[in-house]
């Protein structure tokens, strides 16, 4: 059971949690998109309901909101550090399902594999969450195998229909928000449960498969430009990074950065050193930390089939594909080793 | 609210010791707890963070090496005894001295790979009854690269140290070759049981553990140390990961049976 609003009531009711909130949300940048006269969807601060574009996927993830593309740790003068402020409010974030189990993923790289990072913590802490509900799969969407097709950690869960909102609110403070002057009504499905696009993860893969002929495929096919890992909603990488004042060079910034492993420099070591550097080793790291390091380490898939990358490649190379050719690739490995 | 791990602390410079000219050891002010191995994330505001490991332990002091490679060093070089450098840490896993009492160790080391175990020989040259024998083989490219000359003196007088160099360069007095020629030399009596240490460049370290594994080494005694960029040092920023493991975390010391599964 649910609530029933009109495109107006749903409006003002998040341009009043704006004013409590930062609220965050996938909204239309008119002809900011890759190509001449298209618009983008990206993730930006919003001030009313009205801004929140439920038809169509946003090309860039809601990480943002966590994880700043650049982010500042400390300013300095020569022998002192000052930690960064940040705004002292809370966030509300519009992202789908799929995007949410990704918050799983960041929270367990940022608090759990070693000591609670301290930034990624502060906004944690003070973060909402509202769930755009998905009545129909994307194209290149493969949330259902991955598993993260569904999410209940949501505070209120909002589903658009012929131009009618359909909420489900779960946290008790905002319930008010959305139940006055409406009934109880039943709701339709906030989840998918079937995709177009569909992956297979082999059960018997391992890192043997590294051998395989399949990465060579992209040593040149792929420029290595890291779009897959920015547009990517899991990729947690950064890179230390310090820059000084032009008007005062004694005076600067220590910040970090979204960084790629897909990029060269990723890897460079002291005096010259690096690891990975054709492309092909490249996408089968990046393909191997998402189906199987991480779920060694953690339990779970990283990839949580958002299909993003997929959108976003210039190349045309398809990461739900390379899933699917994991299995062949197996079978190559096996075959070779007897 | 939790720890800000990222701060960082001003560690005054007790003094400088110049080994070659692109190699210096810092001695810098730390009291707290520290392994062997272990690294600190050393910077200097406005020239970045480099990843740094510990090449001597003592009470009130620990010694950073370091190599004049990149942008951070480069100005790490600049600065004197007096004067400080900002450090977090200590990271990573380190040596766990304990697991070499009452054996047979044998610690290969090449280059810079020098610095992170010579604080476990120094240990073991200290106190050369905790161990049954230690050796130590250390190799450089030519006299000029040669680092701690001389540490290995008075190491010397309590264990076997093997001192090479690819190239002499005319000047007498240096044993010549890569160090995995002293791999069938070894005077180990069971190499089944005996533990190893090698750290050195990636080359360096792969010949070596061949060698020692051929020579009868257990995959499980041996112990490499990984180098890698660590720009967090603490698990988040990815560019150390290697398989599943975190070199920052996990590492940067790997039994061979664990090492030779990670793959780049």
């Amino acid at each position: 059971m649910g609530y029933k609003l009109t495109p107006e009531a749903f409006s003002r009711i998040v341009a009043g949690l704006s004013e409590r909130y930062r609220v965050f949300a996938p909204k239309r940048y008119e002809l900011g998109g890759h190509f001449s006269d298209t618009d983008i969807i990206r993730y930006g601060e919003i001030s009313a309901g009205s801004e929140i574009i439920f038809g169509e996927k946003s090309a860039q993830s809601f990480k943002e909101a966590l994880l700043p593309i650049t982010q500042v740790l400390f300013y300095f003068t020569e022998k002192e550090m000052k930690e960064s402020d940040f705004e002292q409010k809370d966030v509300l974030v519009f992202l789908r399902s799929c995007d949410l189990n990704a918050v799983k993923r960041l929270d367990t790289i940022y608090l759990r594999n070693g000591e609670e990072d301290y930034y990624y913590k502060r906004v944690r802490d003070r973060i909402r969450f509202a769930l755009i509900g998905c009545p129909e799969p994307f194209e290149s969407c493969f949330c259902v195998d991955m598993g993260t097709n569904r999410a209940n950690n949501y505070d209120f869960g909002v589903v658009e229909q012929d131009g009618t909102y359909f909420v489900d609110c779960k946290a008790k403070d905002l319930a008010d928000l959305f139940s006055a002057g409406t009934q109880e009504v039943q709701i339709p499905p906030l989840f998918v449960s079937k995709t177009k696009t569909r992956v297979n993860i082999p059960e018997e893969l391992d890192a043997s498969v590294a051998t395989a002929s399949m990465w060579e495929e992209y040593d040149g096919r792929c420029i290595n430009c890291g779009r897959c890992n920015f547009s990517c909603p899991t990729c947690t990488c950064y890179t230390m990074q310090d820059i000084f004042y032009q008007e005062n060079g004694r005076v600067g910034e220590r910040r970090r950065v979204w960084a790629s492993c897909m990029v060269d420099g990723f890897s460079d070591v002291a005096g010259g050193g690096s690891y990975r550097p054709k492309n092909g080793q490249r996408m089968r790291f990046k393909t191997l930390h998402k189906v199987l390091d991480y779920r060694a380490r953690f339990g779970e898939n990283m990839c949580v089939g958002c299909g993003r990358c997929d959108d976003v490649c210039p190349e045309y190379i398809s990461f739900s594909r390379i899933i699917n050719r994991l299995s062949e690739a197996m079978e190559e490995v096996r075959n070779a080793d007897k | 609210m939790p720890i800000n791990e990222y701060a960082a602390f001003l560690s005054e410079i007790k003094e400088v010791i110049k080994h070659t000219d692109l190699e210096y050891t810092f001695r810098m002010a730390y009291g707290g707890d520290v392994l062997p191995g272990q690294f600190f994330e050393v910077s200097i505001p406005k020239f970045g963070e480099a990843p740094i490991s510990v090449s001597g332990i003592e009470d009130g002091i620990i010694d950073l090496t370091i190599r004049r490679v990149g942008k951070v060093t480069n100005e790490i070089f600049e600065r004197y005894e007096g004067e400080s450098l900002f450090m977090r840490g200590p990271y990573g896993n380190g040596f766990n001295l304990a697991d070499y009492y009452g054996k047979e160790l044998v610690i290969i080391a090449g280059g810079t790979g020098v610095s992170p175990v010579r604080a476990v020989v120094d240990h073991f040259a200290n106190n050369p009854d905790v161990v049954k024998t230690m050796t130590f083989i250390a190799g450089f490219k030519t006299p000029n690269d040669i680092l701690f000359r001389s540490d290995f003196e008075r190491w010397s007088k309590t264990a076997g140290v093997t001192l090479t160099v690819d190239d002499a360069k005319g000047e007498p007095g240096y044993n010549i070759g890569l160090v995995t020629e002293y791999i069938p030399k070894l005077k180990v009596r069971d190499a089944a049981s005996a533990a190893a240490i090698v750290v050195g460049p990636p080359a360096m370290m792969r010949f070596t553990t061949m060698g020692l594994l051929k020579f009868g080494f257990k995959e499980e005694n041996i112990q490499i140390s990984h180098e890698r960029r660590m720009c967090c040092g603490i698990g988040k920023c990815g560019h150390c990961k290697i398989n599943d493991v975190y070199v920052c975390l996990d590492g940067p010391i790997f039994s061979l049976s664990k090492a030779k599964a990670l793959l780049d």
